[in-house]
């Protein structure tokens, strides 16, 4: 394929501009200093609403998102608009959760939901595990944007490794430099340049198509085929992949602010009320996600082929490619530059703001807990600024060592590994019942049933006979049916069932349970309330806690 | 709240104990109901039933979330 050139000088142009963008950031609403851990990876703690409304959706929908659900849209139909609900769901199911969580961060200066649960559970094992869980999940979501880099630059004709190694050095620089402010900033760009995409792409695609009826009717015509129908795709979901469907959106939503990543943005905003208002306004983006899973079916319409697709041969090709290459076919060539860097830089904003928050796992709950006890806040800052160059390097390292489908895989299994720690983290800014070996047991038994799960799966498609998806068919329990479910939804389920036997047992043998640190008010606190740590300071400690 | 409650009179302003929170399940439950969109009938546009009612569903999160938002706010 040759090399676009027009498309290519522009997404150049745009992507050395957020690159200034992300070093420039380190001056903006400059600190006092920098070396603490509350300014390098949470920015001031101090955003207010629209930076966090671009900054958590810069996070949160992610590149690999832009083009994975369209993806799958256009190989499966239905079943990959599963994305819209999932974001639908999440904002209030999460609203209550998070603004608890933000306050009891506040007062008592967590940075980490490991932080959280060290505290609330008295507990240094299962923060620990609910920290390595973390830092698994993340590890391979950031490999996956570089994928989302990737399949742009493919459509632009532009092959091998060398480009996405170039884009992450410099991604790599600039976090270290400029710390959670970087993402923020570059975040008004992405945000921007992604809403201007969408919007002109559902307005020109379907004119240039003839119109909405002329898409729906190519794409059913495509998943009426005997093939399509036998893997479940089509225009509407069947009677067996319903219960999926929900369960894949309602897991998916639980899932998505366990992740470290997501709670770095909530924790850097000013205010509880900043954090509550962006509930109702974060919507705007799960909006324009579902319009982008349309392009999905525009571009079965428009007669897409992926990337390295040969139908005769029967080889799928890399179906990551087919929205950058729809944009290839309807735009002119500048503005396809202009729609390729909304896709590229949307890669950055979650790429850095998950390396930050890997690093501050790293640096809080296991250099400072276990290696230096004694670290000061600028030693924090230190550590996880290294800790942050070396995240993006093991990222780097799992794209050009692996095969993409192994960062794929390992995100799938993220997705179900992560939702393990919801009964330490999410129902534990409500409630303070279960017992610390509850969780430890309930989190073993949901990893180990979730593993299970996904190995038993196969993926007739790419001829692999494990970790082929998350759908577990209900006949592998001796289920006399075709329904399918959502992995990680049935190993929380798994899971809360044990946290909640074992919590009943020891309560029962009076088996001694952790101290809680934290107290009920802590859980309504607002800007400007007394923090824990305001005094310990003034005595030079300036640590949280000792206990 | 409810009379047992025992707790010292100074207890903090702010409680997440309201009944408003309730609203948010219509937008958790609704759009978990396949039975609901799960059709081609009424295509809006051309499109069908499936892909434009779930998306109207992020308006109707947006304007419960708000409501929760506004009477809750403060609190």
């Amino acid at each position: 394929m040759d090399v676009k050139v027009t498309e290519l000088v522009i997404f150049c142009i745009l992507f050395a501009l957020v690159s200034v963008l992300g070093f420039v950031a380190s001056r903006w609403r400059r600190p006092e200093t920098m070396e603490h851990l509350d300014e390098w990876g949470l920015g001031g703690r101090n955003f207010g609403g629209w930076i966090t409304w671009f900054l958590l959706g810069g996070d949160l929908y992610t590149a690999y998102t832009f083009v994975a659900v369209p993806a799958l849209m256009y190989g499966a139909g239905a079943l990959g608009f599963y994305a819209l609900p999932y974001t639908v769901v999440l904002y209030p199911i999460v609203l209550l959760p998070l603004v608890r969580l933000w306050s009891v961060s506040h007062v008592h200066g967590f940075v980490t939901p490991a932080d959280f649960v060290r505290a609330r559970f008295g507990s240094s094992t299962l923060a620990l595990l609910v920290a390595i869980t973390g830092f698994i999940a993340t590890m391979p979501y950031i490999a996956l944007q570089l994928v989302g880099i990737e399949a742009v630059l493919k459509a632009m004709g532009v092959e091998g490794k060398w480009p996405i190694t170039i884009a992450f050095l410099i991604l790599a620089i600039y976090t270290y430099n400029s710390g959670l402010r970087a993402p923020a900033l570059i975040a008004f760009v992405k945000d921007t340049l992604i809403y201007l995409t969408v919007i002109v792409a559902v307005i020109v695609i379907p004119a240039k198509l003839g119109g909405w009826d002329a898409i729906f009717s190519a794409a059913g015509a495509k998943f009426s085929a005997p093939a399509a129908q036998a893997a479940g795709s089509g225009l509407l979901l069947n009677a067996n992949n319903q219960l999926n469907y929900i369960t894949l959106a309602f897991g998916s939503a639980l899932a998505l602010f366990l992740y470290p990543h997501s709670l770095t943005g909530v924790l850097a905003a000013r205010s509880r009320d900043t954090v509550k208002r962006n509930m109702a306004a974060l919507p705007a983006y799960s909006f324009v996600l579902g319009l982008l899973a349309l392009l999905g079916l525009m571009a079965i319409a428009a007669k897409i082929v992926p990337v390295g697709a040969d139908p005769a041969a029967g080889m799928a090709g890399d179906r990551n490619t087919v929205v950058p290459l729809l944009f290839d076919w309807a735009f002119p060539s500048w503005f396809t530059g202009i729609a390729h860097a909304a896709v590229g830089i949307g890669a950055l904003v979650p790429a850095a703001v998950m390396s930050i928050a890997a690093a501050n796992l790293f640096t809080r709950n296991i250099y400072t807990e276990y290696i230096r006890p004694s670290a000061s806040p600028a030693e924090e800052a230190r550590v996880s600024k290294l800790a942050s160059l070396a995240v993006k390097f093991v990222a780097v390292i799992l794209v050009l060592g692996l095969d993409t489908q192994y960062s794929i895989d390992l995100q799938l299994i993220g997705g179900v590994i992560i939702l393990q720690t919801l009964p330490a983290v999410a129902l534990g800014v409500f409630t303070r019942w279960f017992h610390k070996w509850g969780l430890v047991a309930g989190w073993a038994v949901g990893m180990a049933a979730g593993f299970w799960m996904l190995w038993t799966i196969p993926n007739p498609a790419t001829k692999r006979e494990h970790f082929g998806g998350s759908a577990f068919k209900l006949s592998e329990l001796g289920l006399d049916t075709k329904w399918t479910i959502y992995t990680g939804f049935l190993a929380v389920t798994l899971n809360l069932i044990v946290a909640v036997l074992v919590t009943w047992g020891l309560r029962a043998g009076k088996v001694p349970d952790g101290v809680d640190l934290t107290k009920p008010s802590d859980y309504t606190a607002e800007q400007g309330d007394p923090k824990v740590h305001d005094i310990p300071e003034l005595v030079g400690d300036g640590k949280t806690s000792s206990t | 709240m409810s009379t047992t409650d025992d707790r010292p009179p100074e207890q903090p302003a702010r409680s997440d104990r309201n009944h408003w929170y309730w609203l948010l399940l219509i937008p958790i439950i609704v759009p978990l109901l396949p039975m609901l969109y799960n059709g081609t009938d009424p295509t809006l546009w051309g499109i069908p039933r499936f892909y434009w009612l779930q998306l109207l569903f992020v308006v109707l999160s947006v304007v419960v979330t708000l409501v929760v938002y506004r009477q809750t706010r403060g609190r």
